[in-house]
């Protein structure tokens, strides 16, 4: 079980780093950020893999956190992309 | 091996498989709407299918509720993201693809 969760959790970061080829192409803007959903949802399972996989459950909670905050980002480029925009604030 | 431990490693793999089809979805998928189906859907099932996994084989009744809440919350914020942004790629006049 070790190992499968391990090698799991690797997979899930080498996952992530194919994601990257995405935000290299873009084209758009909301292209490239759609993929922090992507690093977040990632994040939270490589957390809770490790989590169970060493018994520590402090690092679940660094997962709820990630999961509580998970899109405050896409939230952030949502909001203040229209102003940027137009190059106002 | 466990029953339940036999039933662990299936989920994981099984979300290990969705986390896969998630970023092949997002580097072919056309466009952005299609790449939120992506990275909304196949990856939220992908980590839902670990943390049933991780909830089979945890040590605990608390800490199994705690990987169901954080894969409730994971799943509420993409929902939202989701329609964030497809909202704010409408807005912007992006066409939704409708085929090759």
């Amino acid at each position: 079980m070790h190992q499968l969760r391990t090698g799991v959790a690797t997979f899930l970061l080498a996952n992530v780093l194919v994601g990257l080829v995405r935000i290299a192409r873009g084209p758009t803007p909301a292209d490239r950020i759609l993929v922090t959903q992507l690093f977040g949802t990632s994040a939270v399972a490589v957390l809770l893999l490790l989590a169970a996989d060493q018994g520590a459950s402090s690092i679940r909670d660094v997962a709820l956190i990630f999961a509580l905050f998970g899109g405050v980002s896409l939230l952030a480029f949502v909001r203040l992309g229209p102003r940027v925009r137009r190059g106002g604030r | 091996m466990t029953v339940s431990g036999v039933f662990s490693a299936g989920f994981l793999l099984a979300g290990a498989f969705f986390f896969l089809a998630g970023t092949v979805g997002i580097l072919r998928f056309p466009d952005i709407f299609t790449r939120l189906h992506a990275v909304t859907k196949a990856d939220n099932l992908g980590l839902g299918l670990v943390t049933v996994s991780l909830m089979l084989e945890a040590p605990s009744y608390a800490a199994a509720l705690d990987l169901a809440i954080v894969w409730l919350l994971v799943l509420l914020w993409s929902s939202v993201a989701a329609q964030l942004v497809a909202r704010d790629a409408l807005d912007r006049g992006e066409v939704p693809w409708r085929g090759a």
